[in-house]
């Protein structure tokens, strides 16, 4: 303990001045004393001669190179606890010195005769911290004063009860160096407090009774509740609270049985669980029910509802092993009256979960389900649908329903075809449970057991189901990305920044997103055919006249014969980071454009990349070379074919007269003998004299 | 006709050149079916036979062989020629200009008007030669056809060397060029030229000639009657006379040639409803 310069000024009552200097408390300060007493050896010095210098208003002395006032108030001190002591009581550095003595003094120790204290303020959290030298850190002074320590009782002591909240504000209030800069979980502590039931006591109505800061965390011996031998670690929480609110577990008696009290704390809650620290009520908590009393009927195979003979029966097993095997039955069944022998009775609602879930509640009621619910339509799902009731399971646990494996299964329950969902729905996703199966994501879901791999819940988000027309759905056309991009996020950043982001993209027409190419339960790889191919027809969608050119070209012809290895789409505008072609970032760009070709076409140079990809014969204004090409080759082709076609049709009858004049010749040549039977010789004569004769014949016909 | 008389027949075409031809059609069927694929893969039909092909990298593969089968046989015409040219020429102007000249001359020139008058009851038939106007047509329009469709073929098989000088449009524009004037080797050999030499009634269903080399003598001076009295009055007649065939090769040659036919007849059934039905 250091009695100095801080001291001095909160004797001139400027309280706060000395906490806003407590950094320069980690040196000395320099007092001038004159020394006169003497000693038994040689002279001690008495408080006068202290006070000879020290009562000089004016005096200051030197603490690393900084002026400061000296100045102790003979009248304040000597109606200090201290008001008896001499002054090298506690400066025993300076007993038997020179005086005036030199500027630097050793800090005061309190613990020469507060040694108990002293020891409970190293191990706390205070003392630990000026152990570190953390300039915030409090010493006995910063609480307490120097030179006019009052008794704490006393109505100006700064430790004073009333005084408290005050004084540990100082550091703890919202805003202080302390809240802001250490590691310290509660927030809002001081108005917290003040609004209480226990702030209320001690401040507005002055009862000095009332519980301050220092009543639970002790004065000197302050820990953090994670140590165990904190005050308001959770073991010891209790007993701090029953030093003021003795036999309070009569009051619990139902939800706490009194033996456990003090046994077996870790079952129990602490009072901290209902009683928020810093914040407690003045409220009637609901009295609770001991499980036991209700597992009394409940626990009997044979319980049934009066009203329509639903089964009560609770399973015990289910219970324990549950994710609520800690919470008690009147938690969630609440409104019973414990006083009653059928506590049960005044149960009036149904079980809320969202009383203890209440963000995931709210969440729900919006939802479709929610919506569903509150219209009372016996297709709404409550919580109990998927999550169960008694043996109610966390989602990391490969039983629950909730698992990632089993949702689709779950959702499945309604959403598959015919069944109650799928039926009331009108949009055009069908089959959804089988196309979900069969999808990539489905197939490292089901086949590759990937927990981390996307099921139902991940893009229609597992409270907030909407439909995709809802602004606020996760699967809403605007949110796709976003959805998506919870797992790709990659992809999306990529996407963003595209021409098709709704950032970037300036068109009227609506903006594709991640299911207009990938689709939306039937997802494939895309590394595999069908995709491949697909994905002209996806981009078609939009880019009509475009798709159309690339089918005239050799990429598109190919692709339609079902080959995959020719350059498709985005394997020369890029997948999701498309940008416009006059954009020095696109693949197609001047300088990239090479490159791009030469992904296939290795060795491909820039006349090559001057090949029309999307080129057609039919717009004589862009393309006029292939306009007339096209059309010279089309008349070469007619012309040929009239000529050739007309030349033909010309000779057919006269073809028709030869072949039926030779039919003549040979009939009686070779009657009853096959064709090749029977032939003249070589060198007769009739045979062409036979067609002559006959086209002579018909020219005089 | 039947080829398959017995007693001499006259040879009207060497064994390199009957090769060639049966060559030629195997290279030029399979380069229609692989390409019309190409050219009309927005019909059904071109995917469905892409499909049979082995798909469409097998169908190109196929392609290509084709191109270099009919590059090659183009090569051994052109060699067969340089040869002939020293055995029985002499020169390329006795080649080129000599009676059996595959150029068109005058005489082609009055026999085709002789034709049309013939087709129209006008005059008698003409008095063919060794080569007819038509056949002398058929010639130069696979000859020019194999220039052209072989040279833009080129291109579109190596587009990186050849783009090394030429512009990258020059590309399309081949492809412009290859496939229609494919279409038009096509159309006209499967439609044209079969009529003219094979479908013609008194040749119907196909005439043999060109597959085993050799026709009936008296086929031949009825074809052919200015060649068969130059050969008769020159007395080299028996020069060209030859043994026929076996039935057994007259069978095979027979299948072979309906096969080749058939496939000729539904490439242009195909093109036409292609054409009609589907284009785009």
């Amino acid at each position: 303990m250091r009695l100095d310069a801080t001291g001095i000024s909160s004797l001139r009552g400027r309280p706060g001045w000395w906490t806003s200097r407590l950094p320069r408390l980690a040196v000395a300060v320099a007092f001038v004393i004159t020394p006169v007493a003497a000693t038994t050896t040689a002279f001690s010095q008495a408080n006068d001669d202290c006070l000879a210098c020290h009562e000089d208003r004016t005096l200051t002395g030197t603490r690393k190179g900084k002026t400061i006032p000296v100045f102790v108030d003979a009248k304040r001190f000597a109606a200090s606890v201290h008001g008896s002591l001499d002054c090298i009581s506690c400066h025993a550095d300076i007993e038997g010195k020179e005086l005036p003595h030199d500027d630097t003094l050793q800090p005061v120790d309190c613990g020469t005769c507060h040694d108990t204290i002293k020891a409970q303020h190293a191990r706390s959290l205070h003392g630990r911290a000026v152990a570190r030298g953390d300039p915030l850190a409090p010493v006995c002074s910063s609480c307490h004063g120097a030179h006019d320590i009052v008794p704490v009782r006393a109505p100006g002591s700064p430790v004073a009860p009333l005084r408290i909240p005050f004084l540990c504000g100082k550091c703890h209030e919202e805003g202080s160096p302390v809240q802001k800069q250490r590691d310290i979980h509660q927030d809002h502590i001081l108005e917290n407090f003040s609004e209480s039931i226990h702030g209320e006591g001690l401040l507005r109505k002055g009862l000095i009774v009332a519980p301050s800061c220092a009543s639970c965390h002790t004065a000197h011996s302050i820990l953090p509740h994670t140590d165990a031998e904190s005050s308001i670690a959770r073991r010891n929480i209790a007993g701090t609270c029953t030093k003021c609110h003795a036999e309070i577990e009569m009051v619990h008696r139902k939800v706490i049985k009194g033996a456990l009290w003090e046994k077996e704390l870790h079952v129990l809650p602490a009072c901290v669980d209902c009683h928020q620290p810093h914040k407690i009520r003045k409220v009637f908590y609901d009295q609770g029910m001991a499980d036991s009393d209700c597992m009394r009927c409940h626990d009997r195979p044979d319980i049934e509802a009066s009203s329509d003979g639903r089964s009560l029966h609770v399973s015990a097993v289910d219970l324990a092993g549950s994710r609520h095997s800690k919470t008690s039955c009147s938690q969630c069944h609440s409104g019973v009256s414990p006083s009653r022998v059928r506590a049960c009775e005044t149960i009036a609602a149904k079980v809320d979960c969202a009383s203890c879930h209440a963000e995931v509640g709210q969440r729900y009621q919006q939802s479709t389900h929610g919506q569903l619910l509150a219209e009372n339509d016996p297709n709404g799902p409550s919580c109990k649908e998927c999550h169960g009731t008694h043996g109610v399971l966390g989602r990391i646990d490969p039983r629950s329903a909730t698992f990632a494996i089993n949702v689709p299964t779950l959702c499945a329950r309604c959403h598959r075809e015919g069944r109650k969902a799928a039926a009331r729905y009108a949009g055009s996703q069908h089959e959804i449970i089988e196309h979900y199966t069969e999808s990539i994501h489905g197939k490292g879901l089901t086949k590759s057991g990937l927990t981390v791999t996307a099921m139902c819940t991940n893009c229609h988000t597992a409270h907030g189901v909407l439909p995709a027309s809802d602004p606020a759905s996760s699967v809403n056309p605007r949110n796709i990305p976003n959805t998506c991009g919870h797992c790709h996020h990659g992809i999306e950043e990529q996407f963003q920044k595209s021409v098709h982001a709704t950032e970037v993209g300036v068109t009227k027409k609506e903006l594709p997103v991640c299911s207009d190419c990938h689709s939306a339960h039937t997802i494939r790889r895309t590394d595999q055919t069908g995709f491949m191919l697909d994905i002209m027809t996806k981009c078609g969608r939009c880019h009509e006249a475009i798709a159309r050119t690339y089918f005239d070209t050799y990429h598109g012809k190919v692709s339609q014969l079902g080959y995959t290895k020719t350059a498709k789409c985005y394997d020369c505008h890029g997948a999701h980071d498309i940008l416009k072609v006059a954009d020095p970032r696109s693949h197609l760009s001047h300088d990239n454009v090479v490159q791009t070709c030469q992904k296939c076409h290795e060795g491909a140079t820039r006349r090559f990349a001057g090949y029309l990809s999307h080129a057609t014969h039919h717009d004589p204004d862009k393309y006029p070379f292939l306009y007339w090409t096209f059309w010279g080759m089309t008349s070469l082709l007619i012309g040929t074919f009239c000529v050739g076609g007309l030349h033909t049709l010309l000779w057919i009858p006269r073809a028709l007269q030869m072949r039926r004049a030779r039919q003549r010749v040979e009939a009686p040549a070779a009657p009853g003998a096959g064709p090749g039977a029977g032939a003249p010789p070589p060198a007769a004569g009739p045979p062409a004299a036979g067609p002559t004769e006959a086209k002579g014949g018909d020219r005089g016909r | 006709m039947d080829a398959d008389r017995r007693g001499a027949q006259f040879e009207r075409f060497t064994r390199l050149n009957r090769g060639l031809h049966v060559v030629m059609i195997i290279s030029f069927i399979s380069l229609a079916l692989t390409g019309l694929t190409l050219k009309f893969s927005y019909t059904p039909w071109a995917r469905t036979l892409s499909h049979l092909l082995g798909g469409f990298e097998s169908a190109g593969y196929i392609h290509r062989v084709g191109a270099v089968l009919m590059i090659g046989l183009f090569a051994t015409h052109i060699a067969d020629l340089w040869r002939r040219k020293h055995r029985e020429y002499g020169s390329w102007r006795a080649l080129i200009f000599g009676p059996d000249t595959m150029l068109f001359t005058r005489r082609d020139m009055s026999e085709l008007i002789d034709s049309l008058k013939w087709f129209l009851g006008r005059g008698p038939r003409p008095q063919y030669g060794r080569w007819t106007y038509w056949e002398k047509f058929d010639y130069f329009a696979v000859f020019w056809g194999m220039m052209v469709i072989g040279s833009t073929g080129l291109m579109l098989w190596f587009p990186v060397f050849f783009t090394h000088v030429l512009p990258g449009w020059l590309i399309n524009v081949a492809s412009i060029i290859h496939s229609d004037e494919a279409l038009l080797a096509v159309g006209f050999i499967f439609t044209v030229h079969f009529f003219n030499t094979h479908l013609r009634p008194e040749k119907f269903p196909m005439d043999l000639v060109v597959f085993t080399g050799r026709m009936p003598i008296e086929e031949f001076r009825e074809d052919k009657p200015a060649e068969y009295e130059a050969l008769v009055a020159s007395g080299r007649l028996e020069e060209h006379l030859v043994e026929p065939y076996q039935p057994i090769v007259i069978r095979t040659v027979r299948i072979f040639a309906s096969v080749a036919l058939s496939l000729g007849f539904l490439i242009v059934l195909w093109i036409i409803y292609a054409m009609l039905f589907a284009y785009r």
